[in-house]
């Protein structure tokens, strides 16, 4: 019985990140967080329907928020998406420097949606005077799109301690499921985001 | 690894291994220890409130520290006494019954037990600093937002502490269950606990998290100044009672399904019979935990949600008397035909039977909309759910600790004085919470600190307050019946009750890889099989090899300790700057231990084949 | 630990090689759908073309088939040995439901 964890040409698994039982375990402990996060969320967006027409006499949403902003964001948050699918290609191909790459375009990607966000959020407070504490919709809004940030700036950290832990070692079976679990987080936060921007912004135009 | 080895060593020595410790057998006995401590302490809350009540406008306690009883009592008793227990009986058998050497995340195991234990702590620190919750243990708004002082604080922060542990555990349960089982143990060949404990770990998952955003609002709303309830600034206090009870109704019945699992093999092994009716069992447990997600507005009856709302969720709670019947039944006609064996785990099973169907006969009658708006916040309610809560979760919690502990501790419990607790506890309990429901017919409310005398409550509550006294008596010998065994009890064969699942294959204790060679399973009753048609013990499924073994760590005690920090400094900052030193450096204890476990890499040992080989069998 | 920095593009053999890149080239068409759906959404709300009532259940409906490409193409849920995440998102998915017609409907009817 081999413990050995690097890999060889030979030895390459179609799946790096399931080969060995901690990656199996970590894969699907990893989901199973997920489906608990979707509740997590659910309950967040709950709370933000009951409340987003409670604005106590304060900005609405309609008037808050621009849309231009917000599209920007979204295809910064798409693309770093892609940009992790591709990493992940390239791990199952062992191309570790390429990964590396990618990873990379993805933690510029996730870095500028946060700046853009941090943007935002100065600009309601300076702006319109709109916060956290003003209305049952502020409390409720920054509650959810923060949290949603909050999972944004975990996520980057994240992916920057696993590229600069691994930078000098290469991929081997012990960090292929690190990999693969952090690119299960970013599409999830990209599912989180997708329903954001719909059902916050694009709503609250609508009315 | 032996006992008489761990006697050898020093106290100190044993104590860092606890603290320590990644191996699931000896995660379950700090679960043992921790929740047995807090169940004890709920016990006395619950013995004080029945002092107060023992007689008409008693003063035996003031009415603000009653609340603070009754609100601890519930909190208590649910979040840091039954959960825990039932976690540790959950880390002490699913990975024997499953074949499996360890569980999925040994390290997150560990790090789930740290969390429950600091959360629960620093929840009861409130006692010694200016008051415990008062708020009732279902934390209603306004009431808790607006309740002085940092009592209800101590209840978010706690609770948010030790339920993030929770659902550590609970997700590592559904992985251990997933990836881990033996060679041939399909699912439907797992013994009826293990699979009790996948589908208690389901509703964990899915439920905690509600309960997570409902603290969350609750705290920001007391702390950081938001208006999530605040009606003033457009808040709704519904909010935070739909999110509780989405929490709170599964909640239930991850404190139940467990202990239906421990009756099955208690009741199948005690009767010498095959599980009746195996496969109805498991797709009952699975409807049970379906339907008991739809049922949470049944709580919420009388908040004037509407009558098609209400109708709905009365049905569907009535239906889950559908499911639970199925058990029952099943349980009956196991033991119909059996050679039935009566000792102190099978009396807590059979105790059990009647109990909780009175239980689940109150629950349907409460489920009724019209009739329920009569027993709404009356002592009826709080019968009914003591009768399915003690009725269920505690006898259940007896059984299986009088069932596993010559596998825990390899000591089995004295018989004489396990029935002794049997018989007082359960005639106790019977006194205390049966004459409660006529109590609540008579209209006598919930959470109320005094009544008045001649109105035809005295003799009720006198005769209550005797039955806890019985019911306390029955926990005390119970605690002497450890020290005794602990003392005095004799080392036990691996399989005294001729067991039918696979951790009786074990060693009592088992070794700390479990299994030398992983077995081969070859069917439902894994061990009961290879008594009747084999060798007496599973074939094994891999020849004799080096066993990979996770390291301990201490990072999972130091990763809790911050964030108990880091909740003292939540809570205060709200009127001291200083908290945020608290705040700050206890996130960064566990930041800082987080960051330790990403980038040091933990490769575990393993043990060598020829050690194991000098090993006797 | 040796160096494993395989930068050589022979490593893995063709045949899987070949797979990985069709699976790769899903994904982008996948990425381009993504893509053109956010852009209707957003284009219907900032144009406002459709009338109030019609524009949230397409907004919400293009969302859902957004994440559903999310979860099966970029997430692999579509893959073999994905039964079990399946299972857990959708009671994931359907407690996430109860929770939103809590919320969202049950609190104002």
């Amino acid at each position: 019985m081999s413990h050995d964890h690097s890999i060889t040409p030979e030895s390459m698994p179609n799946e790096p990140e399931k080969a060995t039982q901690e990656g199996k375990n970590k894969f699907i402990g990893f989901w199973f967080f997920l489906g608990g996060e979707t509740v997590l969320f659910a309950s967040l967006f709950g709370t933000y329907i009951a409340l987003r027409n409670s604005t106590a006499d304060g900005p609405t949403a309609d008037e808050l928020f621009g849309l231009e902003l917000v599209f920007i964001m979204t295809i910064l948050l798409l693309t770093s998406s892609l940009t992790s699918v591709y990493a992940m290609y390239h791990m199952k191909n062992n191309n570790f420097k390429k990964m590396q790459l990618w990873l990379g375009i993805t933690a510029i990607l996730g870095l500028s949606f946060l700046g853009s966000e941090i943007y935002e959020f100065t600009h309601y407070i300076t702006g319109y005077d709109f916060t956290f504490r003003s209305s049952a919709f502020g409390s409720a809004f920054y509650t959810l799109v923060g949290f949603h940030g909050g999972h944004v700036t975990f996520g980057m950290a994240w992916l920057i301690g696993l590229m600069i832990r691994n930078a000098k070692r290469g991929l081997n079976l012990y960090n292929a499921p690190k990999f693969y679990v952090f690119s299960l987080y970013w599409h999830f936060i990209d599912v989180i985001w997708v329903f954001i921007f719909t059902v916050v912004y694009l709503m609250g135009k609508v009315g | 690894m032996s006992t008489v080895a761990a006697q050898n060593r020093g106290f100190g020595a044993v104590l860092w291994d606890y603290l320590t410790t990644v191996d699931h057998k000896k995660i379950a006995h700090l679960y043992l220890f921790g929740g047995g401590f807090f169940f004890l302490l709920g016990g006395l809350e619950a013995m004080a409130i029945r002092i107060q009540l023992i007689q008409p406008e008693n003063d035996f306690v003031s009415a603000g520290f009653y609340n603070e009883l009754l609100t601890m009592h519930g909190t208590t008793m649910i979040f840091l006494a039954a959960m825990p227990l039932i976690l540790g009986l959950m880390n002490a058998v699913v990975p024997l019954q499953i074949g499996a050497r360890d569980v999925a995340f040994p390290f997150l195991n560990s790090l789930g037990f740290w969390l429950f234990m600091f959360g629960g702590l620093l929840l009861n620190c409130s006692w010694f600093l200016g008051g415990a919750p008062d708020a009732g243990w279902t934390g209603y708004v306004p009431l808790s937002v607006t309740s002085p002082g940092h009592g209800v604080d101590f209840y978010v922060v706690g609770l948010q502490i030790a339920g993030a542990g929770t659902l550590i555990g609970g997700i590592n349960f559904l992985a251990t269950i997933v990836t881990m089982r033996a060679p041939g143990m399909t699912y439907m060949r797992m013994p009826l606990f293990a699979w009790t404990t996948f589908i208690t770990s389901v509703l964990i998952l899915f439920a905690f998290p509600a309960l997570t955003v409902g603290l969350f609002l609750l705290m920001f709303d007391r702390m950081f100044g938001s208006a999530f309830f605040d009606v003033g600034l457009g808040g709704n206090a519904i909010i935070w009672q739909h999110l509780f009870w989405i929490f709170g109704h599964p909640e239930v019945y991850i404190l139940i399904l467990p202990l239906f699992g421990v009756f099955s093999e208690v009741i199948a092994t005690f009767s010498k019979k095959r599980l009746f009716g195996y496969t109805a069992m498991v797709f009952a447990t699975m409807l049970i935990a379906f339907l008991g997600f739809m049922v949470w507005a049944h709580h919420m009856f009388t908040v004037g949600l509407g009558p098609v709302a209400n109708s709905i969720f009365a049905i569907a709670t009535m239906a889950i008397a559908v499911p639970t019947g199925i058990k029952i039944f099943n349980w009956l006609a196991t033991m119909w035909g059996g050679q039935i064996t009566i000792n102190s785990a099978m009396l807590w099973a059979l105790g059990f039977i009647p109990t909780f169907t009175i239980g689940g006969m109150t629950g349907v009658m409460v489920a009724s909309v019209v009739a329920d708006y009569q027993y709404h916040d009356t002592y009826f309610v709080v019968a009914h759910f003591h009768y399915v809560i003690v009725g269920g979760t505690v006898f259940g919690i007896f059984a299986g600790l009088h069932y596993w502990w010559p596998k825990m501790f390899g000591r089995i419990l004295n018989e004489a004085m396990g029935k002794l607790t049997f018989w007082t506890f359960f005639i106790g309990f019977h006194l205390t919470f049966f004459i409660q429901h006529f109590l609540g017919l008579m209209g006598m409310p919930r959470r109320y600190w005094v009544y008045l005398e001649n109105q035809g409550l005295d003799l009720g509550n006198q005769i209550s307050t005797v039955g806890a006294f019985f019911m306390a008596v029955g926990v005390i010998v119970f605690l002497i019946n450890i020290v005794y065994t602990a003392v005095k009890g004799e080392k036990v064969v691996d399989d005294p009750w001729d067991g039918r699942t696979l951790e009786w294959v074990t060693a009592s204790p088992p070794a700390h890889y479990n299994f030398k060679q992983t077995p081969l399973i070859r069917g439902l009753d894994a061990l009961w099989i290879e008594k009747t048609e084999g060798k007496g013990r599973p074939t094994p499924a891999e020849p004799l090899g080096d066993i990979h073994m996770p390291n301990s760590s201490f990072l999972p005690f130091m990763m809790s300790f911050g964030l108990f920090i880091a909740g003292f400094g939540f809570i205060y900052q709200v009127n001291h700057n200083w908290a945020y030193i608290l705040l700050f450096g206890g996130m960064a204890i566990m930041l800082g231990c987080m960051l330790i476990r990403s980038l040091k890499d933990d490769h575990g040992y393993h043990i060598p084949k020829d050690e194991l080989e000098s090993e006797a069998d | 630990m040796a160096d494993n920095s395989n930068s050589n593009d022979n490593d893995v053999n063709s045949f899987q090689k070949q797979k990985n890149k069709e699976e790769m080239q899903k994904q982008l068409i996948t990425f381009a759908l993504m893509i053109l759906f956010t852009i209707i959404a957003f284009v219907v709300v900032a144009t406002g073309v459709m009338d109030g009532m019609f524009v949230i259940p397409v907004i919400l409906i293009l969302a859902i088939v957004q994440v559903a490409f999310q979860l099966y193409y970029f997430m692999h849920m579509k893959d073999a040995g994905h039964g079990m995440p399946a299972v857990m998102m959708y009671g994931g998915v359907w407690a996430a439901v109860l929770a939103l017609a809590a919320l969202g409907v049950i609190t104002w009817w």
